[in-house]
């Protein structure tokens, strides 16, 4: 029962971080590119469930969610997309660069694909250790047609790396449609290619989500090597807030997918299947709501870094003592 | 002490800097197989196991991204590309991602990665076996660049490469693997970002880089018979490159000749000049001179290769032209 809260927890933190921060825009409060992951929300809380929090994740542009699920707090990713000193980053990354090396996340990256065998590296270093980590990596489907991919799920096959290959197939790269620009039906497939199991699960259903990530997280501590998961899913903004997506697809097609959003359905299965009461639920969202708009007002009252801080940390001279920074201390 | 050759001494750098460290490994095309890197990694294989001597498949971007990712998780990994030209395939990750992180992560977490890639000019190999891009590196950001020119510094400067925090090219020449000195048995370090006097003198600076050091030193024999004493800077490291040592030189001499034996345009020789001319526009005697490779793909036929290549004469010429200018 509390991993499934925490299912629903997780995708309805993810879902309003992203209408709230997208609201930001206002003012420019924020000026930089902001690609929301509504829509896509099932398939970063279910993989990221199944982690712990030293397990490794990499990211994409569209990276919120799979920060979200991997623990970084909300109060340092706001900040951080406002471009804040108590950003996460100390506002030098942006939403495109969220990382917080404390629970294992290692970046949101701006670059497709680029992303995808650090988190090889990662999983290279929890081998060669003997650490029993594991590595995630998430991306879209338009990464899968660069070669970075191809290199870093052979080189996964070859040393059996304890890596998961997360596709998140929301069927569109930028405004490329898929079916244009990938050459097979199922990216799954791909993985046959490179000797690991390809699974295809339904990325707007969550549970399947979390049980396909856990037989891939189970596969890889047991040594088995990496599995290749396409999530079939659909991002319901534009590939980031200013794009308008009707120029690309069709409104049919965003109401057909809209209508199994995996939110409202997992709360109905909650309440009929999971043993959940209204109340306890919306008192869930309620207090999730509170926390974002606490998250605004920490970001707004951060100050900007000062000029001081622009040549800095282009190389290491981090007082790494520093680093635990607790809730408390961002309150 | 004993003597070794410049390839033994980065042979032994790597030996000892894994017997004593075990967060590094290497990941390299060819590191097993001397027909790729001399014999600058003999047996590192056989002494530390497939699991930390990894030769990998030919992924540039792929090993790359492998090593940055490695290094985000608290490795110190070593990735060999046995020619610079090859490691163009994955500079995607060393721009992107090595050279960036510690920036865009605010220094949460450090890269300690050392890119070694080895020049192998001449031999008719041409235009994609032959290429120093040092000038490319650096210009990014979060990179360090070092060349060393000797065995002692071949050595000292490996050490450092792997234990520094940052990401670090290193760049050898396989023109220098015969050359021999003495060289300490045990860890030592040679400073990034501190270049060498090799031989005082104060009528010109040579700056010379890597491979042009030798050159430069014979060049400087070569002149010391016409009375003319040339002070032999070796820059040694790139980025961060020593711009004190180079100042103090030319403040005395007044003359300075940069020598790289890479291209011209937007080169690290012209970084070089334009620094000192800022710096030191009316100390200097005579407009500084660049002896660098035309800028010209690398030829095959060795006639041409002849005619690209630069050494010593070069520096002799440009040495005394700026000195007849005075």
């Amino acid at each position: 029962m509390e991993h499934l809260l925490d299912i629903y927890r997780s995708m309805f933190t993810i879902r309003k971080f992203e209408e709230i921060a997208s609201r930001q825009i206002v003012d420019e409060r924020i000026r930089g590119l902001l690609h929301s992951s509504e829509g896509q929300e099932a398939v970063a809380a279910g993989v990221c469930l199944a982690l712990d929090q030293n397990d490794y994740l990499t990211s994409t542009h569209r990276g919120h969610g799979h920060a979200i699920g991997k623990g970084v707090h909300i109060n340092l990713m706001m900040a951080e997309i406002f471009g804040k000193v108590g950003g996460a980053n100390k506002g030098k990354g942006g939403s495109m660069h969220i990382a917080d090396s404390t629970v294992g996340m290692l970046g949101a990256n701006g670059i497709v694909g680029s992303s995808i065998p650090l988190a090889c590296g990662a999983a290279l270093k929890a081998k060669i250790m003997g650490t029993n980590q594991v590595a995630v990596s998430f991306f879209g489907d338009g990464a899968t047609n660069q070669g970075v991919l191809h290199e870093s799920m052979n080189l996964a096959s070859i040393w059996k790396l304890p890596v998961i290959f997360v596709c998140e197939n929301n069927l569109y790269a930028q405004s490329t449609p898929s079916d244009y620009s990938v050459s097979i039906e199922n990216i799954a497939d791909r993985a046959k290619g490179y000797s690991m199991p390809g699974e295809i699960v339904d990325g707007m259903d969550p549970l399947a989500v979390f049980d396909c990530a856990k037989n891939a997280v189970s596969r890889a501590r047991d040594g088995d090597g990496p599995t290749f998961i396409e999530a079939k899913t659909y991002r319901y903004r534009g590939h980031f807030l200013g794009d308008n997506p009707l120029r690309y697809r069709s409104d049919s097609e965003e109401f057909d997918w809209k209508k199994i959003d995996p939110i409202p359905r997992f709360r109905v299965f909650l309440l009929e299947e999971g043993g959940a009461t209204k109340d306890e639920l919306d008192d869930m969202e309620l207090a999730i709501n509170e926390n974002i708009v606490r998250a605004v007002e920490f970001a707004k009252k951060s100050p900007f870094p000062s000029h001081e801080e622009l040549e800095k940390d282009v190389y290491d001279n981090y007082p790494k003592d520093q680093l635990n920074r607790t809730v408390s201390s961002m309150e | 002490m004993r003597t070794l050759s410049y390839s033994g001494a980065i042979l032994e750098g790597f030996r000892e800097k894994m017997e004593s460290d075990e967060d590094v490994f290497i990941l390299g095309q060819g590191v097993t197989n001397p027909w790729y890197v001399g014999d600058s990694m003999q047996d590192l294989d056989k002494i530390f196991g497939a699991e930390r001597v990894i030769d990998p498949p030919v992924s540039e971007q792929g090993m790359n991204g492998v090593v940055v990712g490695a290094a985000l998780a608290g490795m110190k990994p070593i990735v060999v590309h046995p020619r610079v030209d090859f490691l163009v395939m994955g500079i995607e990750q060393i721009i992107n991602e090595a050279a960036n992180w510690s920036y865009m992560f605010d220094g949460q977490i450090s890269m300690p990665l050392t890119v070694r890639a080895i020049i192998n000019r001449g031999g008719e190999q041409a235009a994609q076996h032959s290429q120093a891009l040092q000038a490319i590196f650096m210009h990014i950001p979060g990179l360090k660049v070092v060349m060393p020119s000797s065995p002692y510094d071949a050595k000292g400067l490996l050490i450092s490469s792997i234990e520094d925090p940052d990401p670090v090219i290193y760049i050898d020449d396989r023109w220098l693997y015969d050359l021999t000195e003495d060289v300490p048995e045990g860890l030592y370090r040679v400073p990034i970002g501190k270049g060498k006097i090799r031989i005082p003198g104060e009528d010109v600076t040579i700056v010379a880089i890597s491979s042009m050091v030798p050159e430069a030193e014979k060049a400087s024999n070569v002149l010391l018979e016409d009375g003319i004493k040339a002070e032999v800077i070796d820059l040694r490291t790139l980025k961060p490159w020593d711009t004190e040592l180079v100042l103090d030189s030319v403040r005395k001499t007044g003359n300075l000749i940069i020598a790289d034996a890479a291209w011209r345009t937007a080169g690290s020789a012209a970084e070089i000049s334009a620094h000192v001319v800022e710096n030191l526009f009316s100390e200097l005697k005579a407009p500084p001179v660049r002896v660098t490779l035309p800028d010209v793909p690398a030829p095959a036929s060795r006639s041409l290769e002849e005619a690209y290549y630069i050494d010593s004469g070069d520096i002799i010429n440009a040495v005394r032209k700026t000195l007849d200018t005075n």
